[in-house]
């Protein structure tokens, strides 16, 4: 692209900034107008599963269902409250688009399509993404209101959570690959994709990418009885709508990122060759990845805080740090293999490092779960000895005080459109 | 002194972080404070990109913006009623504004040639001045970063030591926190 | 060249917002404006607000948010360590071992005096 404007006859200097310009405006918009689609499929797929028809009126199946949407939004009223603070008020919904969209930018879309391959890829992952935290603090703070911002504060003390199993199931594709650059990590998974040398990391990665989005299981943030939509509830119009395009377009890209990095992103037959392929290929990957998230969105029913909290600092916080020990050490004790072959020659050399590490990673889990099952049937052991006290009029609630709360189930309502 | 993009750069992110730095001092309402200093920590990221550093860079947004600015944050909204007050200037300044002429003097006297002048010479870190010829820079890549932290020759000592120090940063902070619960 | 790559992410910084801002301007313009004293007012499903907004919020979040920017600072020593790990002989990864198993501490510690319960 910078090409171009020098052979236009524009001082390199200039060129670079121009052309770095079109390319940004053609990438950052069609990954914008993506949401229009998966917002369709979404709706569509939401359907479905509830057993419904959902979309069908506009276009073959509802497809263009997502334009009349966006005219009307259009059409409805901006409303800048009274007491708003306005500028975080008003900046808040352009960080949180503009904080997503940035991670598109080290996107690797074909072996010679990319943004940009920086050296640091993965971590530029990371800090752009801690940058919606900033957009929902100054929501919450900036609506003036009570329940935007205990919704805020709760939406931040969840995220932040959740980045640091993120982090330590993100460092294992790092620590295997030796390069923070994302080019570098689809490279490597030319024999075997990642996701079979580490399948645990690769669970921890997306449920807590899951988290870090904010959906269901874990959309309590924005939970309707309660806290009436959390820190967005003074918004309207384009502004609110904001803040379901950023999440529309995250969710996305995590399922992007994810077959990136754990599905062998562009990785495919011919793909090295014919960079369409490689598109062609992480399209598909990544919806299915989206598929599954929508499964998980749909079945699952909402998290309580509480467990929500006690789910990520007791269980996987400790399994992801465990993960990346356990594989660093088989990773530096093994023997780098001569990789100097054609394809099956490196898919054989490579075959017991990825063995070995495939093992490692299904014992963590196998064993992490069986301590969890453990757990949850002391629990309804517990449980049950309760109910059966208060069936006889012991009332135990009363009695035994600081226990009694956890003792209250309740199950979330689920999520809906 | 020609204008390149990088200098442009510059002039914007020094511009950030000053502005910002400022702000963060003059504003009345604390949270538009913690704002700013958002904003001025960006402008150090920024430079952090200029000088090829583009891992610190990215340390800069994460640690400082993601977690620290956040920290801040609650912060602020653990002290009650915060908000109402009107944070004036305190009875410090004159002390700080010392502070920052003595060291605005140190910087002057250590990284440009008015040290020379003035103390003799080979006072000053030796920079380019625009009449040189820009020496050869080795950058510094973030696996060199990992080896250093964990060879012996490096710094694995310092690297150690961190962890301890994030160790009882982490116990203290539990310990005020909860100090009224009587653990 | 590095710094060529980074002009290209100067650029998205650029562009990125003015994506927000377009739909929001287009908005403002296209959108009928007829506030009201009731529409203005703070939404509390129809209940008159009472007290202050900027209240005060519990010790826990902050007590996440130190944890959480401890683990952020040791992530951030990490990441260098596991990209040179695979180049580097065992001694390497114990240094690692012994830099985290240092945190764990800390996060039995926290465990432990239940600075991870939700109250």
């Amino acid at each position: 692209m910078v090409g171009i404007f020098e052979d236009l006859g524009f001082e390199a200097g200039l060129a670079a900034v121009l052309g770095n310009l079109v390319g940004v405006v053609v990438l950052a918009t069609v990954f914008l107008l993506l949401p229009i689609f998966t917002i369709w499929v979404e709706r569509k797929v939401a359907a479905r599963f509830q057993n419904r028809i959902g979309p069908n009126r506009v276009g073959p199946y509802g497809i263009l269902q997502s334009f009349p949407d966006v005219v009307k939004l259009l059409g409805k009223e901006l409303i800048l409250p009274r007491n708003v603070d306005k500028i975080p008020y008003l900046l808040s919904p352009i960080i949180m688009v503009a904080a997503v969209v940035l991670i598109v930018a080290v996107i690797p879309l074909a072996p010679t399509i990319i943004g940009t391959d920086l050296s640091i890829g993965a971590l530029y992952f990371v800090s752009v993404g801690s940058l919606t935290t900033i957009a929902i603090v100054m929501a919450g703070w900036g609506s003036n209101n009570k329940y935007a911002l205990l919704g805020a504060f709760r939406t931040v003390a969840q995220l932040i959570s959740y980045e640091i199993p993120l982090v330590f199931s993100l460092l294992i594709p790092i620590l295997l690959v030796g390069s923070l650059s994302m080019q570098t990590i689809v490279e490597f998974q030319d024999t075997y994709w990642i996701i079979f040398y580490v399948p645990t990391a690769a669970v921890i990665f997306l449920v807590s990418n899951i988290a870090e989005i904010g959906r269901a299981p874990f959309d309590l943030i924005e939970a309707e009885s309660e806290l009436i939509a959390g820190y967005m509830i003074e918004y309207s119009g384009m502004a609110f709508a904001m803040f379901y395009l950023a999440e529309f377009l995250h969710a996305f890209l995590v399922a992007v990122i994810f077959s990136v990095l754990f599905l062998g992103g562009w990785q495919g037959p011919l793909a090295q060759d014919v960079p369409v392929l490689g598109i062609a290929y992480l399209t598909i990957k990544s919806f299915i990845v989206y598929f599954a998230m929508l499964w998980v969105r749909m079945t699952l029913p909402r998290f309580r805080i509480d467990h929500l909290m006690a789910f990520n600092w007791k269980f996987l916080v400790p399994v992801s740090i465990v993960h990346v020990l356990v594989t660093a050490g088989i990773w530096s004790a093994l023997p780098e293999p001569d990789l100097s072959g054609g394809w099956f020659a490196r898919l054989g050399e490579e075959f017991p490092r990825m063995a070995l590490n495939l093992v490692a990673s299904v014992v963590i889990a196998v064993v992490s779960l069986r301590l969890l099952r453990q757990y949850a049937e002391q629990e309804r052991q517990r449980l049950s000895e309760v109910t059966a006290m208060v069936e006889h009029k012991q009332y135990p609630l009363a009695t035994t005080g600081q226990g009694a709360q956890s003792n209250v189930i309740v199950v979330g309502t689920g999520s809906g459109d | 002194m020609e204008l390149t993009w990088q200098a442009i750069a510059f002039f914007i992110f020094s511009a950030l972080t000053l502005g910002g730095g400022f702000a963060v001092v003059t504003q009345r309402n604390i949270f538009h404070a913690a704002l700013f200093l958002m904003l001025s920590l960006f402008g150090t990221a920024g430079l952090f990109v200029l000088l090829i550093a583009p891992f610190l860079a990215a340390v800069q947004v994460l640690v400082y913006i993601g977690a620290i600015a956040i920290l801040v944050l609650f912060a602020i909204m653990l002290t009650r009623r915060l908000m109402g007050l009107t944070i004036s200037l305190n009875q410090q300044w004159p002390a700080a504004a010392l502070a920052m002429l003595v060291l605005f003097g140190v910087l002057l006297l250590v990284l440009t040639p008015v040290g020379d002048d003035i103390l003799g010479q080979n006072w000053s870190a030796n920079l380019p001045t625009d009449g040189d010829t820009a020496p050869e820079v080795t950058y510094i890549t973030v696996r060199e970063i990992g080896v250093a932290f964990s060879t012996q020759n490096g710094f694995v000592l310092p690297f150690e030591i961190v962890s301890l120090l994030l160790t009882s940063a982490l116990i203290g902070a539990i310990v005020v926190a909860r100090e009224d619960e009587a653990i | 060249m590095e710094l060529g790559q980074w002009a290209f992410v100067a650029a998205f910084f650029v562009v990125a917002p003015l994506l927000p801002i377009a739909p929001i301007v287009l908005n403002r313009l296209l959108a009928p404006s007829r506030p009201s004293e009731t529409k203005l007012d703070v939404y509390e499903c129809g209940v008159e607000t009472v007290g202050d907004t900027w209240g005060q919020i519990k010790v826990q979040y902050y007590l996440y948010a130190i944890i959480f920017l401890v683990f952020d600072v040791e992530m951030v020593f990490l990441f260098p360590w596991a990209v040179a790990l695979g180049s580097l002989d065992f001694s390497a990864y114990l240094a690692g071992l012994v830099f985290v198993f240092l945190l764990v501490e800390g996060l039995v510690y926290a465990w432990r005096k239940g600075a991870l319960e939700w109250n």
